[in-house]
């Protein structure tokens, strides 16, 4: 299989978003349904394309002809060895990284390689780095501010003050990543599992469609890992999650749909346990 | 209001406004200089003078210490303020110069009929006013949009505004600029029809710096008790996070910069009235990497720490100056390095530490 495991759907083109044919679409954006600009297309029930996306640095190929589908509201999660272009299919999505071929789509319409780091995260596109990058000056209270769904040019900043819903939705927000008790503690004085999850936090308040998020528990305990795992497994559903772990067992934990990445293409995709059986997957894990 | 200071706050400030308002013309001009009380000429530039540097610190702590730029070329701004108020009271001297020309001294001894074309205008008081703002921030915001935009960043950002600061020094040394040359301006005579050497006059200029640097200070203050101080603080401690969460940092670096540098030409336009001449050497190198020291004596990322920092090490620089005039820049070099050595967070930092350990 060439180009990864997965086949797109037939007739739908991705085209830089022009001339799409879409069967039976009367209905759909291009066919004389208003759609908002800037408003996430799932009416295909999936919310990100990698089309054929390659990307390298130097003639080594990051990523090679990748393609990629997640559906709305699913928890993926995303596996493979060092080097296997996790990471820049990550900067790829995010805006980060512009692919030298391929397209990538957020939601029906939305062209990712057109649009800047910013506007991407405006589209409803989070991401939660590697290492937890928080403001470590500032208190969990403020972080969650920062973060927050709000309009972010300077002029309004100058003058912004917080509603009380936007109070109440980041003391709810604070409360669902466990850091109530933390709001007015200086985020660098949290401990490293309370980081993550302040992290997660400020991904969460902006209400994105689709989180990306990489090695989330790496250097939780145990304990800490469990709830992780506990709070994506809530969040499914309601946003559509990207998990990139190297942690095999938090992985088996919360995983429906795993996909194997090697050398910048999918080897493998399907049910953990299916993927772990794989001979192809087996033979990279254990070849290395 | 509440927002910006506490009660503690705002009666430090009242007091502050009181002294400058009230106490300061009174001694100086509403008593006889006999009387023991007497505030001389001498303290009231000298303190004038040092308010102008305190704006300047004020101006360097918010790009600095709040978001991260060390400027390294904030002299420049002070000086262009501080030319462009000078050309207005140049053209003030009107015939009593010693050619008795229209021109300017310096442009009669270079044989020029008329003036330059950036002398536009400049016997008007509003326009002088105008570009003392206008040059520093267009200046600024070009320069800034091109330096931020690039995403130059921490020392090479530093490294280009001292050269920025050093290419306008060289470029104000020549006569050709029509700026005086190395002598600059000075010799004035009269500021708004007043003559600029009379007591009442000098207090009224003290009067106006006062007010602009408690102006500045409420801004400021304003400013980084904002979600914008915020979002600033977070550009300086992760950029790229900031970047992530949907904020154009360009926007907000670009702004404070801008700010900042009017800021600067304000308090060179107030200061060159007060000390009576404005020369190239105020762009020197070495005066802009003053400035970043006052503000790190003081403490960086407290605007009431930068404020103190210029008064301590200009008050310093005034008594070692008189006393050892050869080793005030071995001095300064100590007290930097000491400085960032042992005080991270400057005079602010020990109090802080002070006030928890108490």
């Amino acid at each position: 299989m060439e180009k990864g495991s997965v086949k797109p759907a037939e007739g739908i083109r991705f085209d830089n978003g022009a001339a799409r044919q879409v069967p039976g679409g009367e209905d759909r954006a291009g066919y004389g349904r208003v759609l908002t600009p800037g408003e996430v297309d799932v009416t295909h029930g999936t919310i990100l394309y990698l089309d054929d996306i390659t990307v390298s640095f130097d003639g080594f190929k990051a990523l090679n002809k990748l393609s990629l589908w997640i559906d709305a509201g699913e928890l993926r999660c995303v596996i493979g060895p060092n080097g296997a272009g996790k990471t820049t299919m990550m900067d790829v999505v995010t805006g980060r990284t512009r692919p030298d071929e391929g397209s990538a789509f957020f939601g029906q319409t939305i062209d990712l390689t057109q649009l800047s780091e910013a506007e991407i995260a405006h589209a409803g596109i989070g991401r939660k780095f590697q290492k937890p990058t928080i403001f470590e000056r500032h208190t969990a209270f403020e972080n969650l501010e920062l973060a927050m769904k709000a309009d972010k040019r300077v002029r309004t900043t100058l003058f912004a003050k917080l509603s009380s819903a936007q109070k109440d939705s980041i003391a709810e927000t604070l409360h669902l990543v466990g850091l109530a008790e933390a709001a007015d503690r200086e985020a660098g004085l949290l401990s490293h599992g309370q980081k993550q999850w302040l992290e997660i936090g400020m991904l969460l308040i902006q209400d994105p469609k689709l989180l990306l998020l990489d090695e989330p528990v790496a250097g939780m305990s145990d304990e800490e890992t469990e709830r992780t795992g506990e709070l994506f497994l809530s969040l499914a559903g309601k946003h559509s999650l990207v998990v990139v772990e190297h942690d095999m067992a938090f992985i088996a934990k919360i995983a429906r749909k795993v996909t194997v990445l090697h050398e910048g293409s999918v080897l493998a995709e399907g049910p953990m346990e299916k993927v772990q059986n794989d001979p192809k997957v087996i033979e990279v894990y254990l070849g290395r | 209001m509440n927002r910006l200071y506490g009660p503690k706050g705002w009666t430090i400030l009242g007091a502050f406004a009181f002294a400058l308002f009230v106490m300061f013309p009174l001694l100086s001009v509403g008593v006889s200089q006999d009387n023991p009380l007497h505030i001389s000429q001498y303290w009231v530039t000298l303190i004038g003078k040092i308010m102008c540097y305190a704006i300047v610190a004020l101006a360097m702590d918010l790009v600095w210490g709040y978001a991260g730029i060390l400027s390294l070329g904030h002299g420049l701004f002070f000086a262009l303020g501080g030319y462009a108020m000078g050309m207005y009271l140049m053209r003030q001297i009107g015939r009593e110069g010693q050619y008795q020309s229209d021109l300017p001294d310096f442009m009669v001894f270079l044989d020029w009929k008329e003036f330059p074309w950036h002398w536009w205008n400049t016997d008007q008081f509003w326009w002088a006013m105008l570009l003392v703002v206008a040059v520093p921030g267009l200046l600024a915001y070009v320069f800034g949009y091109f330096a931020f935009r690039s995403r130059v960043r921490g020392v090479y950002f530093s490294i280009i505004t001292q050269a920025l600061t050093f290419a306008a020094m060289l470029l104000f040394f020549r006569n050709n600029t029509g700026f005086g040359g190395n002598n600059g301006f000075t010799d004035f005579k009269r500021i708004l029809g007043f003559p600029i050497t009379t007591p009442e006059t000098r207090i009224a200029l003290f009067a106006f710096t006062g007010l602009a640097l408690i102006a500045a200070l409420l801004v400021a203050r304003w400013l980084v008790t904002s979600k914008f101080g915020r979002v600033l603080a977070a550009i300086r401690d992760a950029e790229p996070r900031v970047a992530a969460c949907g904020y154009n940092t360009l926007h907000y670096k670009l702004f404070v910069w801008t700010l900042s540098a009017v800021l600067c030409g304000i308090a060179g336009a107030l200061y060159v009235p007060q000390v009576g001449i404005i020369n190239p050497s105020e762009m020197s190198p070495a005066n802009s990497i003053e400035i970043a020291i006052w503000v790190a004596v003081g403490g960086r990322g407290t605007l009431a720490g930068a404020i103190a920092g210029a008064g301590l090490v200009n008050g310093a620089k005034s008594c070692f100056t008189q006393a050892y005039p050869e080793y005030w820049l071995y001095f300064l070099g100590v007290l930097f390095v000491l400085v960032t050595l042992f005080l991270p967070q400057g005079i602010a930092g020990i109090l802080r530490r002070w006030k928890k350990a108490a």
